[in-house]
């Protein structure tokens, strides 16, 4: 039980997680929707660098000193930084999708609410119904 | 104990804005809110020591986002229906915390230099960055060098996203709706 109190941080990361998650599930509008999915993923992001911290370290960059002696500072570890690197540009590139999606969604259907979108397709496909069951009656 | 006081309230100023951008339903201060949640998580990386995630959050995620946010909205309504709390995914939200609080119960304790992620190939990068590369940044070496592959791997993904956001908003796939569009004004016309 002594570990519980050295995770404070990923606690409360995770409750930062949450609301993006709720966002993305409860909401509607889909613009809301893709700002819950931006909150979401940044607190992801904020979990993995919390990984990387070491307690009196300093970022990773070396220092002069360094460079001739070999690495004598704490350093943080460098790797989750990679990562989330990486992953903060193809977040953006997935949300232009997004949002490309969603204008061209408002074009067809002239709502981006879920709710009025689905109500709209099902009856696009009653009407199709419709016309299909027409000739043989 | 102070980087327990600065990360918690940075934190929690990050869960103000994440409640208020879910409560509000003006878009534009919803998208606005985003940007400035960005710039605060921007903040928190630079005191988890995550210098060049905090300029690439502060410049792609509150700069990129919003404007391609913004751009949306001025081309669809930009206010939200209301709405009411929905249960069914606010019990989905909270069983999904606590599960994933049990899991991180299993974690090594933050900011310890022991935990198995510190030691097995980040030293060897660390070390290696001056003797193998020769740039001090260690982050820029593994991008670029150690790891050169995945960034060729993330230029792909963005090229990929250019394409798919070039043909859902592109000319090409729209062709039959003009035409259809000039129909039904010619029937319009017609009906008068």
């Amino acid at each position: 039980m002594t570990s519980l109190a050295g995770q404070w941080n990923y606690f409360l990361v995770i409750a930062l997680m949450m609301i993006g998650f709720y966002a993305v599930i409860a909401r509607g509008n889909m613009v809301k929707k893709m700002v819950g999915l931006t909150i979401f993923q940044t607190s992801v992001f904020m979990l993995y660098i919390s990984m990387g911290k070491v307690t009196n370290g300093t970022a990773p960059i070396l220092t002069g000193a360094d460079i001739a002696d070999g690495a004598q500072t704490l350093y943080a570890n460098p790797l989750p930084h990679v990562l989330i690197l990486t992953a903060i540009v193809v977040g953006v590139a997935t949300t232009a999708v997004g949002y490309a999606l969603i204008i061209r969604v408002y074009e067809s259907y002239g709502t981006i609410e879920d709710d009025d979108l689905i109500k709209m397709i099902e009856a696009e496909e009653e009407d199709e119904d419709k016309i299909g069951e027409a000739p043989s009656a | 104990m102070s980087g327990f006081l600065v990360n918690a309230s940075l934190i929690s100023l990050l869960t103000l804005i994440a409640i208020l951008a879910l409560r509000l339903h003006r878009l534009f201060a919803v998208v606005m809110l985003s940007g400035a949640f960005s710039l605060v998580a921007a903040t928190l990386f630079v005191v988890l020591d995550a210098v060049d995630v905090a300029f690439t959050e502060a410049a792609v995620g509150a700069g990129i986002s919003s404007i391609l946010a913004l751009a949306t909205l001025s081309l669809v309504p930009a206010e939200e229906k209301p709405h009411s709390i929905a249960f069914v995914p606010a019990f989905l939200a909270l069983a999904t915390a606590a599960m994933l609080a049990i899991a991180v119960t299993d974690l090594p304790a933050f900011g310890d230099v022991n935990a198995p992620i510190h030691n097995h190939v980040a030293p060897e990068f660390i070390k290696g960055s001056a003797d193998d590369i020769g740039i001090p940044n260690v982050v820029t070496s593994v991008l670029a060098s150690y790891r050169g592959y995945d960034t060729l791997g993330e230029t792909v993904v963005i090229f990929t996203a250019a394409i798919a956001v070039l043909l859902v908003l592109g000319g090409y796939t729209r062709p039959h709706r003009r035409k259809e569009k000039r129909r039904k004004n010619g029937e319009d016309k017609d009906a008068r």
